[in-house]
């Protein structure tokens, strides 16, 4: 337990909070990285997952991308991507979207494939457009799915971005190399702590927001619902689709 | 006026789910269309608002083949009431009612007065106007469903089994409804059930529909008890057995109507 | 391919030794979430504490608690006991979510009708909960080998030795063809690994594989019929 005191006496160790490579630099860099990748992935990976989802065209080549990339072991990416485009940002950040993109993909269909085809079908025979049917029906009640998507890919965002200080000067993950590399538990451990108290304090924010965006209709039933079906068949739910004439 | 001409719908994988229908469907009155499951009454009904795109012949709304139509103009002249209700479960009850006004770009405060107006049509009571439709009964969200059905004024209103997923007690109510709300309304109504009680009692016209999607007879009620065209009509609506083979035996001078089973179904009035 | 060739006992052993590190924490994991996740799904007040626990823990960035557990254990840093514990802990992490789903989806009836046709709670978890809740379970534990066996590779960072040593090793030295091989060594071991999961499920549950079909046919049947009419 001592080392931990050690880590916390570190931590508020006025020394570290200026200048070069201080806490709130590494905190800010951390941060800002984390969030400029999640914009790429969310931009390439939410809108693919959309039509997926939505179409259910694709679906299988989509789990077997967002399977596939899964298995990839991300410090590989990282310490390949940092051989291939050498120190710099650049070669986190796209190892990072690659790494990010799979839970983002697989939130965001799984989301809009989630929304009973009957309610589509009925909003359908009411006269929506399919815009419409994606944006006023499928996006609201899907959202709480999507969200946990964004959830789990901001989460393994953050962690990687500590194991890319591995391959750049970057974010907290600096303190546990530099840590390393001199045998200091207390900085090791204290950059550890920060980076832990990140992640559940984002973790927690993402967690409240998920509870906020389930539509207050659906509350009531969702606990039930999901209890009692861990996945929807999918080929219950794709045939009143094809039977449409789609435009 | 609804006009099917020699329709018919093929899947790509070869099934047919209609076969060569040529049905008329009067303005103001209800026409049924009855038969079991895989008879493509659902698909026959759902080419009226274009969900289904026939592949062959046409289906006209007076005069004017739907195909020529926009199907998102179309679908929002026309008002559609399905099994489940069809409810968004995001939408307080109000606003699943004003859902197509709004979307055709009515005024808000316009759409939710006559989404009200309609809430008393269908016999809901005003308070559950900000309920979600999980915070309703089932009975209630199919009210909810035919008060979305009604919202645009619609001349058609298309009906698929709306009343199929309800306790019995629920779906007669529902129906002696439907019967009151359209001898005020006089919509052209097409109705979809596998329930022959429930087409005699509900349909000006019924249409018997048997596996292939093939007509086999469409006519008034009594014309079909009087006269079902096939066996296959005569044994479907079970004229020949049960409930509806009625004859008339004498006891102690009163004529009883008794059924296929010799249950006393009533008394004969002078 | 001509660094592959040179090093292909060190890519042997390091195999070895990566399978050392990850199958024990994959069995640990799935042996100490199954118990776990039934209490969360037969005690209900236990189930928001339980799998707020697992979030939290998997939210975890791995780097950190590769750091941060020695001291609550008392290991060296690069134990490779250390490492284990700390797989271990995201495999409960993930299965324990998934096994309380899983218990959950096995019907209500099936499980009245055991206990009415005179199991006894343990009986009915060995015969019928556990047997019924098992598919669930399996596709739980496939999620767990692909995330563990990728994730002990970042135990190279801080000196436990594994295909992740091959990572860092050639990050070091500019060998890339050393960094794909450790990249294409560790998908094989994942995928080899899942696949004998899978061989096993289909050993122990012969139903499983006529089950999905008849399930899907089942919930079909309203959406179908209100198309079919």
């Amino acid at each position: 337990m001592n080392l931990f005191l050690d880590a916390f006496a570190w931590i508020f160790d006025p020394v570290n909070w200026s200048g070069a490579g201080s806490i709130p630099q590494r905190l800010w860099e951390h941060i800002w990285i984390s969030a400029v990748v999640l914009l790429i992935a969310s931009a390439i990976a939410l809108p693919a997952g959309a039509v997926i989802g939505h179409t259910g065209r694709g679906r299988e080549s989509a789990v077997r991308v967002s399977g596939g990339l899964r298995a990839l072991p991300t410090l590989g990416v990282l310490t390949l991507f940092g051989l291939w485009i050498g120190i710099g940002l650049a070669a986190p950040i796209i190892a990072l979207v690659i790494l990010a993109i799979p839970p983002l993909l697989a939130g965001a269909y799984a989301g809009f494939e989630s929304v009973d085809r009957r309610t589509i079908d009925a909003a359908r025979a009411m006269g929506m457009r399919e815009s419409q049917i994606v944006g006023r029906v499928e996006l609201p009640l899907g959202l709480p799915i999507i969200v946990g998507g964004i959830r789990s890919a901001t989460l393994q965002i953050i962690a990687t971005a500590t194991l890319a200080a591995y391959i750049a000067d970057d974010g907290l993950g600096r303190f546990i190399f530099a840590g390393l590399k001199t045998r200091d538990y207390a900085e090791m451990l204290g950059g550890s702590i920060l980076v832990i108290v990140l992640a559940l304090v984002v973790d927690g924010c993402f967690a409240i927001t998920q509870r906020l965006v389930v539509p207050a209709g659906v509350r009531a039933t969702r606990a039930r619902e999901l209890g009692s079906r861990p996945s929807r068949p999918r080929v219950a739910v794709g045939q009143p689709i094809t039977e449409g004439n789609r435009e | 006026m609804i006009e099917f001409r020699d329709v018919t719908k093929r899947y790509p994988d070869g099934t047919v789910a209609v076969a060569g229908v040529d049905i008329v469907i009067e303005p103001h009155s209800t026409t049924v269309l009855v038969g079991s499951s895989g008879s493509g009454k659902t698909t026959l009904l759902r080419m009226i608002n274009r969900m289904v795109d026939p592949t062959h012949g046409q289906v006209l709304i007076d005069g004017e083949d739907v195909a020529t139509v926009d199907p998102v103009q179309l679908r929002r002249g026309i008002g559609y009431v399905m099994q489940n209700s069809g409810l968004l479960p995001h939408r307080k009850v109000i606003d699943n009612v004003a859902t197509v006004p709004l979307l055709r770009g009515e005024k808000r405060r316009a759409a939710y007065d006559r989404a009200l107006e309609l809430l008393d049509t269908v016999g809901l009571d005003r308070s559950l106007a900000d309920k979600y439709p999980s915070q309703l009964s089932g009975g209630q969200q199919q009210r909810v469903g035919v008060a979305r059905g009604l919202a645009v004024d619609p001349n058609i209103l298309l009906m698929d089994e709306p009343f199929g997923a309800v306790d019995p007690i629920v779906r007669s109510e529902l129906q002696q409804e439907l019967l009151r709300l359209q001898g005020e309304l006089g919509k052209t109504v097409v109705f979809v059930t596998h329930d022959i009680d429930e087409a005699f009692l509900l349909g000006d016209q019924v249409v018997i529909m048997q596996q292939g999607g093939k007509i086999s007879q469409a006519a008034s009620p009594a014309e079909i008890l009087a006269n079902p065209a096939d066996a296959f009509v005569a044994d479907f609506v079970g004229a020949e057995r049960g409930k509806r083979a009625l004859h008339v035996t004498e006891l102690d001078g009163r004529r009883l109507v008794v059924d296929g089973d010799g249950r006393p179904a009533g008394v004969l009035a002078s | 391919m001509t660094w592959l060739w040179s090093n292909l006992d060190r890519v042997g052993e390091l195999m070895l030794v990566h399978l050392a590190l990850s199958v024990p924490a994959i069995i640990l994991s799935f042996v100490i979430s199954v118990p776990i996740g039934w209490i969360a799904h037969r005690y209900r007040w236990t189930r928001g504490a339980l799998l707020s626990l697992c979030a939290l823990l998997y939210a975890i960035p791995s780097l950190a608690l590769f750091i941060a557990l020695p001291v609550i254990t008392g290991l060296g840093l690069r134990s490779p006991l250390n490492l284990v514990i700390a797989l271990t802990l995201y495999g409960i992490a993930v299965i324990v979510r998934t096994a309380t789903d899983a218990f959950d989806s096995v019907d209500r009836d099936i499980r009245q009708s055991a206990t009415a046709v005179g199991y006894s709670a343990a009986g009915r978890f060995w015969a019928v909960e556990l047997p019924l809740a098992g598919p669930v379970l399996l596709s739980g534990l496939r999620v767990v080998i692909v995330s563990t066996v990728s994730l002990a590779t970042v135990g190279a960072v801080i000196g436990v030795p594994s295909l992740g040593s091959l990572f860092t090793d050639g990050f070091q030295r500019g060998i890339q063809a050393e960094i794909i091989t450790g990249i294409v060594a560790t998908i094989v071991l994942a995928l080899v690994l899942d696949w004998l999961s899978v061989v096993l499920g289909r050993v122990l549950m012969p139903w499983s594989r006529a089950k999905p079909t008849g399930a899907r046919a089942a919930s079909a049947a309203p959406a179908a019929e209100a198309d079919a009419a």
